[in-house]
């Protein structure tokens, strides 16, 4: 069967474009597509927009200074995503991301929604990269395509309580009595599963552990059993409106624990919450992630969020710096090729970031050097405490003698 | 043992978050007791009056009790044409048709909010959400206690209007004996959208009672209405003072249940109630009529 000369002028225009395309390609670089995946709708829709905040300024950022230089200056272009709140909904945005042909996701902030997408992603090869998902299982279930960069809730768990000890012994011990309150889905629960078992080791009583749904909206029994258990310390590890809310209801019903330390408090560290309720805030210990306040850039990224009139809560420079590392990542992979960016990320010594991590090294997905922060509310400010390296204010403990 | 200072608050936090209950199931008794409408749309109707509350607050900056005269008509006139213009219609004078219908417009009303509003939790900020008032040992939040006296206030109205006005009387006449009254000349059409709106406008003060210490999205409806026909039942379809009575005690029940069993386990004690009240005494505490 000889072709006929129709069919070899069809075949050679096509060819002829085929071979075409990576010239133009060359000359006008391609934007790079990446998911930006968080639950901006739904109970946990100011943590997931925060979050989508920091992510789009590291996008920003990364593409003012000349995008990604090993590709001829190749910009990312985020696709957004809403998990509204949901695993489920975040499992069905990264079949969409999937479909759009994103090289990579950041995401999902809920452990939750994490443990989700990070499986979905799985199933095409698909990197992503976690931005706060701090429930370990995340990152143990031997998914080549998941990396955390933060620390998860085990590791924040044994500096909060080893942390919690050398107060507490420096102040003579006046505590000895715990009571966790927790929110109700992997996060909270996880975390609370890891204190009661921690916390003993150090002779500490875990007197009562209280769960709660989200949205809780009215806290006053929970409140009046904290009143009736009367602990020394009361340990709160649940999401923003959570949080706020029951150490309003706290201040409320005038009840003051010797200390409240909270490990992962949705509200302790946060700048919003400090502004809006100065007195129910003040003197709040917290273990969670934190910048490196010794690094000017953290204070300089500091300002341009608040000059966007938002607040620098940790979810954005979390999934600022989780977006940085991606985009280091990609540079290094010189490609958006998928297996590739997974090789990358798997390799990186990424440092030029503003946590107090050091350079990244990734054993099964999680960043060795991830560590959290102690911080304490101190006259409207939040002042790292320990460790000794990054200390900006001295420790007050306990709360009220 | 719970001692007095812990029991105390918790007894009285049930009785304020009660009478909200009470407020939604005057509404419902109404409409369900008699008029012996199954209303679905309950729900999902105080969802509405809920968004009513929030948009009115956050885009004209009206305070939730300010919107009190706003609301309660908005919501009668809603509730007056759902019933005259999709509820009769569609029913055609058929008691099982009426309940698909509310359970249909129940569905449509959570879905348009979905879409309009997203699932996000809504909530307001006022100056006094977190003022309190000591009473005793008790520190109550004051938004719980204007909703307590308001929920009392409006079951007076409600109780007033349908004991000594014409319309009560056409109400109690209609729910009696549906033939006989449309043959007195009392417009039978008119007294069922008249009832529903009423039951609707009882929403919209329990809204505006609601809000400042609670949330709104789209799927609120649905805990306050199996709680509410728990009320109905427990006080007696279509009693007043039994919805009254009712709301109070299973607002205690959850209260103190939550307090003992824990937040997730506590409104375990609305449903055996519910189901002891269906075997051993299905009239209800005030219903002696059924």
């Amino acid at each position: 069967m000889s072709s006929t000369r129709r069919q070899f002028m069809g075949h050679s225009a096509v060819a002829a474009s085929a071979l075409a395309f990576p010239l133009v390609g060359g000359a006008q670089p391609a934007t790079i597509k990446v998911g930006v995946l968080h639950p901006v709708t739904g109970a946990l829709a100011y943590s997931g927009q925060q979050c989508r905040l920091g992510a789009l300024m590291a996008i920003e950022d990364i593409n003012k200074s000349g995008g990604i230089k090993s590709m001829g200056g190749a910009k990312l272009e985020a696709l957004l995503g809403d998990a509204q709140s949901s695993p489920q909904a975040g499992t069905a945005e990264i079949e969409k991301m999937n479909e759009a042909g994103v090289c990579a996701v950041v995401g999902a902030f809920a452990s939750a929604i994490c443990l989700a997408t990070t499986q979905a992603a799985a199933k095409y090869n698909l990197p992503h990269v976690v931005d706060v998902g701090v429930a370990d299982q995340i990152v143990e279930r031997g998914l080549k395509n998941t990396f955390r960069f933060g620390p998860g809730y085990k590791k924040c768990a044994e500096v909060a309580v080893a942390n919690l000890h050398v107060l507490n012994t420096a102040a003579g011990k006046p505590a000895k009595t715990v009571m966790i309150v927790h929110e109700e889905s992997l996060f909270g629960t996880g975390t609370a599963n890891l204190l009661s078992r921690e916390l003993p080791g150090y002779g500490y009583e875990v007197k009562e552990v209280i769960k709660h749904a989200n949205p809780t909206r009215d806290f006053n029994n929970i409140a009046l059993r904290i009143k009736q258990v009367n602990p020394d310390i009361l340990i709160p590890a649940n999401y923003y409106n959570e949080y706020a809310l029951l150490v309003r209801t706290l201040q409320q019903q005038k009840i003051t624990p010797k200390a409240i330390f909270s490990v992962l408090g949705g509200a302790a560290s946060s700048y919003k919450f400090v502004k809006e309720f100065p007195d129910a805030a003040n003197g709040i210990i917290d273990c969670n992630h934190w910048f490196n306040p010794k690094d000017k850039r953290s204070a300089e990224l500091r300002k341009r969020v608040e000059a966007q009139g938002q607040f620098f809560s940790y979810e954005v420079f979390m999934a600022y710096t989780a977006m940085r590392l991606l985009a280091d990542s990609i540079e290094h992979a010189k490609s958006t090729d998928r297996a590739a960016i997974i090789d990358a990320l798997g390799k990186s010594s990424f440092s030029d970031h503003i946590m107090p991590y050091g350079p990244t090294k990734f054993v099964n997905g999680q960043n060795q050097g991830a560590q959290p922060l102690m911080t304490q509310v101190s006259k409207g400010d939040i002042k790292v405490i320990i460790p000794r390296e990054y200390r900006e204010a001295e420790p007050i403990f306990p709360m009220k003698a | 043992m719970l001692d007095f200072d812990i029991l105390f608050p918790s007894v009285l936090n049930g009785i304020t978050t009660g009478a909200v209950y009470a407020l939604i199931a005057l509404g419902l008794t109404l409409i369900y007791g008699v008029l012996h409408i199954i209303n679905f749309a309950h729900g999902a109707a105080l969802m509405v009056a809920l968004y009513g509350v929030f948009f009115l607050k956050e885009k004209l900056g009206i305070d939730p009790y300010w919107a009190l005269p706003i609301m309660v008509p908005a919501m009668f006139v809603l509730g007056y044409a759902l019933q005259r213009g999709v509820i009769n219609r569609a029913s055609h004078g058929k008691d099982e048709n009426i309940l698909l219908v509310t359970l249909g417009i129940s569905i449509v009303l959570e879905n348009l909010a979905l879409i309009l509003f997203q699932s996000d939790t809504r909530t307001i900020e006022t100056a006094y959400t977190l003022n309190t008032v000591a009473i005793g040992p008790a520190m109550i939040a004051l938004p719980k206690l204007v909703a307590f006296g308001g929920a009392l206030v409006v079951s007076a109205l409600l109780l007033l209007i349908v004991q000594k006005t014409d319309l009560g009387r056409a109400i109690r006449a209609v729910s009696k004996e549906k033939q006989g009254a449309r043959l007195m000349g009392i417009d039978v059409d008119h007294v069922y959208a008249m009832c529903y709106g009423l039951g609707l406008a009882c929403l919209g003060a329990a809204a505006c009672f609601l809000l400042p210490a609670y949330y709104v999205n789209p799927q609120v409806g649905s805990g306050f209405v199996l709680v509410a026909f728990t009320i109905v039942v427990l006080g007696g379809m279509g009693s007043f003072s039994g919805a009254l009575l009712g709301g109070l005690l299973i607002g205690v029940v959850e209260s103190v249940g939550g307090l003992l069993l824990g937040e997730s386990l506590g409104q375990i004690g609305i449903f055996v109630i519910f189901i002891a009240v269906l075997l051993l005494r299905p009239q209800g505490m005030f219903g002696a009529r059924a």
